[in-house]
Parts: structure tokens; C-alpha cells; sequence
């Protein structure tokens, strides 16, 4: 295999691993605590929603952890990349390596820490007497890499442009407090007053996040979202790649 | 012998003064006009029209002041830094002693982070693979190799990172005032390697503000004074003259 290809892959290899790690720490517990975050958020909505405003809907929790734990991922990603570069300021300043490997890695980390989770969807699933659909199959490959590339696009805009404006981070924080809200997690799409439906597929993660649960939930795949999402994904790597492209050798200058 | 591996001509490098927007979005919006102003104009001129060429097994040191141009020097030999003026050429591949820990991270083992520092150099895991026993027998940490960095002395991390930069075939050696950590055996031990690098023709450049290892180990030596070069040559003649200046 030609080197350079050889070295790239390494260095994802690499960078993954030690994330991974440092994550886990190996062991069990670390799974648990790193799955405890999202099942929280869950619960919380839960009580909320079902308990007190007593929403009318079957299978609340597996409808809410069904799209809590894919946009986990694309929010753990996004609000971490604002700051990679500037915690890896030293080696950056030193070292002549592709720096987008950086939020690759972070991406990718994420990405995997959802596949490990999947398990409890189903488990949930099971509690609701509901089995995996083969459609998952391909319907989980093809999702995961829409999903990796529009959150891959959008870390590398972030985290080349928070190097030059450093309060995009807070920024950041609050568009991703607003689009979650905005996006039908804790809610279903049909709740959506009909005169604010077309509105709904301005919002990137909004038809990401309903293929995803109609994947879960009813072994769906509906080819039209997952278009729109592919759509966005590619729009979003495009302009954080040339972000990147024409930042980037300008990153050891302002560290 | 006569090969040039690094050549600068006429390099001249300036920043823009990125303050005024790194204060951030907020900052830089309500100050619109001036900073857009200041950031168009005003640059920090960091080197002014510097050339020199360092040949083949040659070892070059470089010396000046704090904040003189130095490290920007380094910066730009290692291809992090993009000249503004001028050519920089650069044969061979480049390997950095970093900073303390640089590139390490605190929760891996030291086993661990020679793997991880070894490919972010440019080596394949391969490649580091077949090299760490010979970095972890260099570093002479023993069983601390395999616990997490973040319980290691300075010195400690000062010897892991000369062990994996040091081992790692490097064509060109860049060195960034390391040598002042450690014990003095371990310094002793990497005085020695670089010499045994000098006799395998490894080019090297080295900053230090140590003139004794300056003399002792550098052929040709460049005396940076604000931002320019006030002179090059024989290494013993520049830091007498530097010598006689301070």
C-alpha cells in the first residue's frame, strides 16, 4: 500500500486508540459511564414529558433514545472540535502533520462509541417487545457515514475557524442547544404545527435524526431524508474543507 | 558533503497581529472598522530578509536573543510555518525534538505515547514497532514505561521525548533547547547520540542558549539580532563575538 495512504491510516489508527482509551479506560465501567450520559438525558426527558406532561405516545423511551444517542454523537463531536487545535497547540506548532486527522479522529471516536451503544437501543427495543429489522443491515453503514461526513464537515469548519475567533466555541454551545430543540428528538415530526412542517428540512440534523429512528423503530428506510442528509453532508464538507484548506497553514502562526 | 538540505533565500516572515480578532467574534465585530483596519496593516515582522544554507552532516546552531526569530527559524525549516517572502527548501525528512510532553498524553503509558509520537513524526506503526525496544532501552525507564506519563518526573518525559525523536532515523534533527533537562548522566548520554549523529552525517540544527554545547557540537552557527542575521559562520567565531556583545 502506498506510504503516505499507509500513514494516514496509522495516524487515525493512532489518534482513535488513545481517545478510546482514555475514554474506557478498558474496562466496563467506562462503557457504563460513557453510555450513563445520554440515558440520563433520556430519563430526564422522560419524566418530563411523559410523567408530568403526559404526552400521548407508545414506546416514549425508545422513541427518545432512539434519536437522543445518534445526536449525541454529532454534539459531543461538534462541541469538543471548537478546541482540538488549541489543546494540541504544541505538537502543531512543531510538527508538519495533516492537521485535519485531528478532528477525523475525534469524529470517528464518537462515531464508534455510538455502534457500541446500539446495544441498548436494542435492549430497549426489547423491554417494548419490538426485534432489530434486517433493514439495518445496510440502513446503519449508509446512515453512519452520512452522519460522519456532515459532522466532519461542520468540526473542521469549527475548528479552523475557532482558532482565529476564540469564542466561536460559546457560540457553538448555543447553536447546539438551539438546533436540539429544533429538531424532532424529544418530539415526534407530526406534532410540528402544519404551517412550520416545510421548515423542517432547513434544519440539517432534522431528517439525519428521523432516518434514524425511523431505522430503529420501524426498520424504515426512507430514501428522500436520507438524500437531504447525504445533501447537507456533502455541503458541509465541501465548505469545512476549504475552510480548512485556506486556514490551515496558518494555524502554527496564530497558536 | 556539499549538498545543501536546507536553503533559505532572502526569507522574510511577518504575521498579521492576531489579537485583534483572537479576542474573538464579539470583540472583533464592535470594533469593526479599526480592526479590520489594524488587521490589514499592521504585521509583526518576525524575520527580515534571511539566508543561509546548512549542508549535508552539517551541524548549524543558531543563537539570539529571547524573541529574536529563532524558533520562527525552526518553524519554518520544519514546515509548519509558511515563509512570506522569499524560498525555503527543505531535503529530507524532518524530525522535531519537541517541548516537555509535547505531543504526549498524560493518560497513556509511555509505551503508549512512543507509538503515538513515533506516527504524529511520520513514522507507520510498523515502523515504530520495530523501534521500541530500542527507545525504551534508550530511555532507560524501566517498568515505568508501561504507567501512565502523567506519574513521570520531568526528566523523565525530557528522556522519553529525546528517546522516540532521537530514534527515529531522522535525516534532519531539529533541536529546540532540550538538552537543559535531565540529569546529567542522561544529558551526557544524549550529548553522546548527537554525536554519534554527527559521525552519521545527520544534519542538525540546533538552538540553544547553552554556548558550551554550542561550541562543542555545532560546525557553522547563525547569530540571529532583531529578526535578521548579524552573522553566520564558524561556530566558535559567532558565539565569541555573541559572547563579547552580552
Amino acid at each position: 500500500m502506498n506510504r503516505k495512504v499507509q500513514h494516514f491510516i496509522d495516524l487515525v489508527l493512532v489518534l482513535t486508540q488513545k481517545d478510546l482509551k482514555v475514554r474506557y479506560k478498558s474496562n466496563i465501567l467506562g462503557y457504563l459511564w460513557s453510555v450513563a450520559n445520554p440515558l440520563a438525558f433520556a430519563f430526564v426527558f422522560y419524566v418530563a414529558f411523559k410523567v408530568i406532561m403526559r404526552i400521548q405516545m407508545e414506546a416514549y423511551a425508545l422513541f427518545l433514545i432512539a434519536g437522543l444517542f445518534p445526536w449525541q454523537w454529532f454534539a459531543n463531536s461538534v462541541s469538543v472540535t471548537p478546541t482540538v487545535f488549541l489543546s494540541n497547540a504544541s505538537i502543531i506548532k512543531k510538527v508538519n502533520f495533516p492537521r485535519n486527522i485531528i478532528p477525523f479522529s475525534i469524529v470517528l471516536q464518537d462515531m464508534l462509541h455510538f455502534i457500541f451503544s446500539i446495544p441498548v437501543i436494542v435492549l430497549f427495543m426489547l423491554i417494548y417487545h419490538k426485534l432489530p429489522h434486517w433493514s439495518w443491515i445496510y440502513g446503519i453503514p449508509i446512515l453512519l457515514i452520512v452522519q460522519f461526513v456532515f459532522a466532519y464537515g461542520i468540526s473542521l469548519f469549527v475548528s479552523s475557524i475557532n482558532l482565529f475567533f476564540r469564542d466561536l466555541e460559546r457560540l457553538v454551545g448555543i447553536l447546539i442547544t438551539l438546533c436540539f430543540y429544533f429538531t424532532p428528538i424529544i418530539y415526534p415530526l407530526e406534532m410540528i404545527p402544519d404551517k412550520y412542517q416545510s421548515l423542517v428540512n432547513l434544519n440539517p440534523m432534522c431528517p439525519l435524526i428521523i432516518s434514524w429512528r425511523n431505522l430503529f423503530f420501524y426498520g424504515k428506510v426512507e430514501w428522500m431524508y436520507i438524500f437531504i442528509s447525504l445533501g447537507y453532508g456533502v455541503l458541509a464538507l465541501l465548505i469545512g474543507y476549504a475552510v480548512y484548506r485556506k486556514l490551515s497553514w496558518k494555524f502554527a502562526e496564530v497558536l | 558533503m556539499s549538498e545543501s538540505i536546507v536553503s533559505f533565500e532572502h526569507v522574510s516572515k511577518s504575521y498579521p497581529q492576531y489579537h485583534q480578532i483572537t479576542g474573538g467574534i464579539k470583540q472583533f465585530l464592535f470594533n469593526l472598522p479599526k480592526a479590520v483596519r489594524l488587521f490589514k496593516t499592521a504585521r509583526y515582522l518576525a524575520l527580515h530578509d534571511i539566508s543561509f544554507e546548512v549542508k549535508q552532516g552539517e551541524t548549524f546552531g543558531i543563537i539570539g536573543r529571547n524573541g529574536a526569530g529563532k524558533s520562527t527559524t525552526l518553524g519554518l525549516i520544519a514546515g509548519v510555518l509558511k515563509s512570506t517572502i522569499g524560498k525555503v527548501s527543505v531535503k529530507g525528512k524532518i524530525s522535531p525534538l519537541l517541548e516537555l510532553g509535547a505531543g504526549f498524553n498524560s493518560d497513556l503509558t509511555g509505551r503508549e505515547n512512543i507509538f503515538l509520537n513515533g506516527v504524529l513524526m511520520g513514522l507507520t506503526r510498523k515502523e515504530v514497532a520495530n523501534k521500541v525496544d530500542d527507545i525504551i532501552e534508550f530511555s532507560e525507564l524501566g517498568e515505568f514505561i508501561e504507567q501512565p506519563i502523567r506519574v513521570y518526573s520531568s526528566g523523565m518525559l525530557a528522556r522519553l521525548g529525546f528517546s522516540v525523536a532521537s530514534s527515529l532515523d531522522p535525516e534532519i534533527l531539529l533541536i529546540d533547547e532540550i538538552l537543559a533537562v535531565g540529569d546529567i548522566t542522561f544529558q551526557h548520554k544524549c550529548v553522546e547520540r548527537m554525536m554519534s549523529f554527527k559521525q552519521k552525517k545527520v544534519t542538525m540544527v540546533f538552538v540553544s542558549h547553552s554556548m558550551e554545547s554550542m561550541v562543542s557540537l555545532c560546525d557553522r552557527a547563525m547569530w540571529i539580532e532583531n529578526h535578521t542575521v548579524k552573522m553566520i559562520g564558524d561556530a566558535k567565531a559567532v558565539v565569541k563575538e555573541f559572547v563579547n556583545q552580552s
